[in-house]
């Protein structure tokens, strides 16, 4: 199954929520995209949901932190919300965990960005 | 000496990601048989994807002239993935660690590393041109001899 992403807007954050597989040729090239097209809309706060993605190689990762650095860059703020176990335990051991600014609130994770 | 050798299937593939899905495909049907549990089936399939990844994508960068080759082997003792491709080559020795300060926001380089956390044994060997993975996952005792 390929990631799907659909996008809504909470006080101001977007949120990506996501679905399926994040991995090379599939959800990595979505996930970039879908990154690309909010911040060119001039949003800058970035809520991405990742608690129905079934699947993350380390392409998947890597884009992640590609999205990270990309929103940083721009000034604004990317965090994660409601991590899978499997996702968790690769952020874990690739020392990712502490980089990203990780939710599993909803509300406390719109209300935790800078405004 | 007896053969320990319960099943073996090998592969010749091109270099494209439908040989990485189904060489993912075809490790975790393995590990299942092979009776490892949920999380060891999912983190074999994943550092099976990363070496065929690496295979298709680094070594052979998509040259439809070039082909990858998969074997599995469930024995006894194990499950044993090897994945060879025609490329020029990987050292392993030269790859950086993507736990290191200066590499921790790289977008790329994590593969290797998640294959070498995921697995028991990771052999690399040079076949001029190529490189062969081989990726040994232990059965625990309880699974052995099945």
């Amino acid at each position: 199954m390929s990631m799907k992403v659909s996008t809504r807007q909470v006080d101001g954050i977007t949120i990506l929520d996501m679905s399926g597989r994040i991995t090379l040729g599939e959800g990595s090239v979505t996930l970039r995209d879908a990154v690309r097209d909010v911040l060119a809309k001039g949003t800058k706060h970035i809520l991405l949901n990742l608690g129905d993605i079934t699947y993350i190689d380390s392409s998947g990762i890597g884009e992640l932190v590609s999205a990270f650095t990309t929103v940083k860059n721009s000034g604004g703020e990317l965090k994660l919300l409601n991590l899978t176990k499997k996702v968790h335990d690769l952020l874990q051991i690739t020392k990712l965990y502490t980089v990203f600014d990780v939710k599993d609130d909803e509300a406390s994770a719109i209300a935790s960005f800078t405004k | 000496m007896a053969d320990s050798t319960t099943s073996r299937v090998s592969f010749t593939l091109d270099s494209s990601l439908e040989t990485v899905n189904k060489i993912e495909q075809t490790a975790e049907l393995c590990a299942v048989r092979a009776g490892f549990d949920e999380d060891a089936v999912s983190n074999i399939s994943m550092a099976i994807r990363e070496a065929a990844v690496n295979a298709v994508l680094h070594g052979n960068a998509y040259d439809v002239n070039k082909s990858v080759k998969a074997s599995f082997e469930t024995t006894t003792e194990s499950l044993t993935i090897r994945i060879a491709d025609q490329g020029p080559g990987l050292d392993p020795e030269t790859i950086p660690d993507p736990l290191a300060p200066e590499n921790i926001l790289r977008g790329s380089g994590r593969g290797i590393f998640l294959i070498r956390a995921f697995m028991d044994e990771v052999h690399f060997r040079q076949l001029h041109p190529g490189t062969e993975l081989t990726l040994i996952k232990h059965r625990p005792p309880a699974q052995s001899g099945t």
